[in-house]
């Protein structure tokens, strides 16, 4: 497969969705684009729209209904789960089923793809684990259990699961949920930071912050799904799109919504 | 990260302990016998008197070794289930393991009335107890794997293996209320659980089993430690989900399933010994746990064992009370001072 400008992450009109005897039950299509290297990428849409289920597509837990997905220039059809966790890590809205683990262990479990049957960590293992701790600023906390974490700092310890599996690909689902104004900010700054070397794809309900931070946008409304620079995005009026007009409308001149008095 | 070197002495000090309880259960017993002659006879040397030996070696020696796998079995079936389900709850007889031994062994005892004479004799030698209530244990699980083929849902296959636990159980309460007195009694010796009935040809199975289950328990260790992260994020790290719930479900179905065909449905261990475990190995990773909950389930259980018999008398109390009434009151003690099982 061609993939002359070294993307990490493209679709090419791609159909998500969910398959039923009767009919399969489309959620979004078209959605066309092309993630590079280095690109911090926000997804915002409204409630119900489909990100979630997009995400889950990228990350092959569930099918796509029509078009491609490319991971480096090669098919996710063709990527093993093996290989995939060599590509792409995650972090999702669900905390870890058990919260008896220190923060350490959590961040070790990320190197599950590279360590033997039984799990053992060698010293590469353990310097990515310190390197992944360093960079989420949770080195501190490497001995705390994970039910004495607050909210963010367990974001954070997640992030740092995510890191230290070592995928050129990392996907978030809302990240900045349950978090205050200024630990949703410390956290989308943390992914700027790290999207140096990364695609670092997320999805978010901040759409004013994921504005002012992020290299690309996503937007899914409706009708259609735009993608692109922020500032175009918002020159070509696509977050007025995005909600209702009767009740909030988007103010370009802001970058910010205003509730319709 | 890896505090395994932390645990060394911990480790040491419970093989220490398990070295103790194992002589303490062999020297305690209805007689009295020298601590001097119960090491001689263990090292088959001569005793002052033949019987001594015969006692030691024919009755307390198979008795503890059973008790230690019992124990050690269960514990780690206890370990398995509670991260598989996610529940601290869960234990090595939620997926209806014992019920379905229980199944096999009421057919067994009061089907027999029913043929009477001589086959019914026939029929109830130690042997076949034992095939019964594998027999039962292998169909409920059999059924278990079959529904998880074609169930995703982990939590689904909980309450599915506590329905059939539901069923079997309602089986056995319909034959009990048909049948004489006689054989309800032998079918309730037999749920009282005992860990004295068993030959050394009876331990060579046992063993097998055991080991069988204990080296598949050692395979699931990595799958283990990403369950703890639930299953999606088990799944991102490149973990295949179904066939590694498939050899943690085979790995309890063997080791549950052989102890209560061997030693009848043994309560509370396999659900108390993980948690107990855990309040000394804080670690979450199951290279460390899985070799503690071995140890403690065998201390656990040679020291049940030794109140059961209890020391110089001649009574012997059923074994699946003591450790009910011992492992009992620990759960709850856990759960006021801790207010939360965490697993």
């Amino acid at each position: 497969m061609s993939n002359p400008e070294n993307y990490t992450l493209q679709t090419n009109n791609l159909s998500i969705g969910y398959f039923h005897k009767s009919g399969n039950h489309v959620v979004a299509k078209d959605l066309n684009f092309s993630l590079k290297s280095g690109e911090l990428v926000a997804l915002v849409g409204s409630n119900g729209i489909g990100k979630s289920t997009l995400l889950r597509t990228l990350c092959k837990v569930q099918k796509s209904i029509a078009g491609d997905i490319l991971l480096n220039g090669e098919s996710l059809q063709n990527y093993s789960f093996e290989s995939l966790a060599e590509t792409l890590s995650v972090v999702l809205t669900e905390v870890p089923a058990s919260k008896n683990m220190t923060v350490g262990e959590l961040v070790a479990l990320g190197r599950q793809p590279y360590t033997n049957w039984l799990g053992t960590l060698t010293q590469n293992d353990i310097t990515h684990i310190m390197e992944a701790l360093r960079a989420t600023e949770m080195t501190s906390f490497k001995d705390r259990k994970c039910y004495e974490l607050s909210d963010g700092q367990l974001q954070r310890a997640l992030i740092a699961r995510a890191l230290a599996q070592d995928t050129p690909i990392i996907i978030l689902d809302e990240p900045t949920t349950h978090l205050d104004i200024y630990h949703r900010a410390s956290i989308l700054k943390l992914l700027k930071t790290l999207s140096k070397n990364k695609t670092i794809l997320f999805s978010t309900h901040e759409i004013d912050l994921a504005i002012q931070l992020s290299d690309k946008m996503v937007v899914m409304t409706p009708e259609k799904t735009f993608f692109g620079d922020p500032c175009e995005l918002i020159e070509e009026g696509c977050f007025s799109a995005l909600f209702p007009k009767n009740l909030i409308d988007f103010d370009g001149e802001t970058g910010s919504f205003r509730i319709v008095k | 990260m890896e505090k395994t070197t932390t645990y060394t002495k911990h480790f040491f000090a419970l093989s220490v302990l398990l070295v103790v309880v194992f002589f303490g259960n062999i020297s305690l017993g209805s007689v009295s016998i020298p601590l001097k002659e119960v090491a001689k006879a263990l090292f088959y040397l001569d005793t002052e008197k033949a019987s001594w030996a015969f006692i030691i070696q024919d009755y307390r020696l198979p008795k503890a070794l059973t008790a230690i796998m019992v124990g050690a079995g269960l514990s780690v079936c206890g370990l398995l289930m509670q991260t598989l389900f996610r529940n601290p709850l869960a234990g090595p007889f939620v997926l209806g393991i014992s019920s379905g031994a229980s199944l096999g062994v009421a057919l067994l005892i009061m089907g027999a009335s029913g043929l009477g004479g001589v086959f019914a004799a026939l029929l109830l030698s130690k042997w076949s107890l034992v095939i019964a209530s594998s027999l039962g244990s292998m169909l409920v699980l059999l059924a278990v794997l079959a529904v998880t083929v074609r169930v995703k849902d982990t939590m689904a296959i909980l309450i599915i293996g506590l329905m059939f636990g539901s069923v079997t159980a309602a089986v056995v309460g319909v034959l009990a209320y048909f049948s004489p007195a006689e054989q309800l009694q032998q079918y309730i010796f037999w749920s009282f659980g005992s860990l004295g009935n068993n030959s050394w040809e009876g331990m060579l199975v046992l063993s097998i089993c055991f080991l069988i289950g204990i080296v598949l328990s050692i395979l699931t260790i990595k799958p283990l430690n990403a369950l703890l992260l639930g299953e999606n994020y088990a799944k991102s790290q490149g973990l295949h989900i179904a066939k590694s719930r498939l050899l943690i479900l085979i790995a309890t179905c063997i080791l549950a399933g052989a102890i209560t065909a061997f030693a009848g449905p043994i309560a509370f261990i396999g659900l108390a010994v993980p948690h107990i475990t855990r309040q000394v190995f804080t670690a979450a990773n199951h290279k460390i746990l899985i070799p503690a909950v071995l140890l403690s389930g065998a201390v656990l259980m040679l020291v049940c064992d030794s109140i059961a018999q209890v020391p110089f008398t001649d009574y012997t109390l059923p074994i699946n009370a003591i450790t009910s009434l011992v492992g009992a009151p620990v759960v709850i003690w856990l759960l006021v001072r801790k207010r939360k099982l965490l697993f």
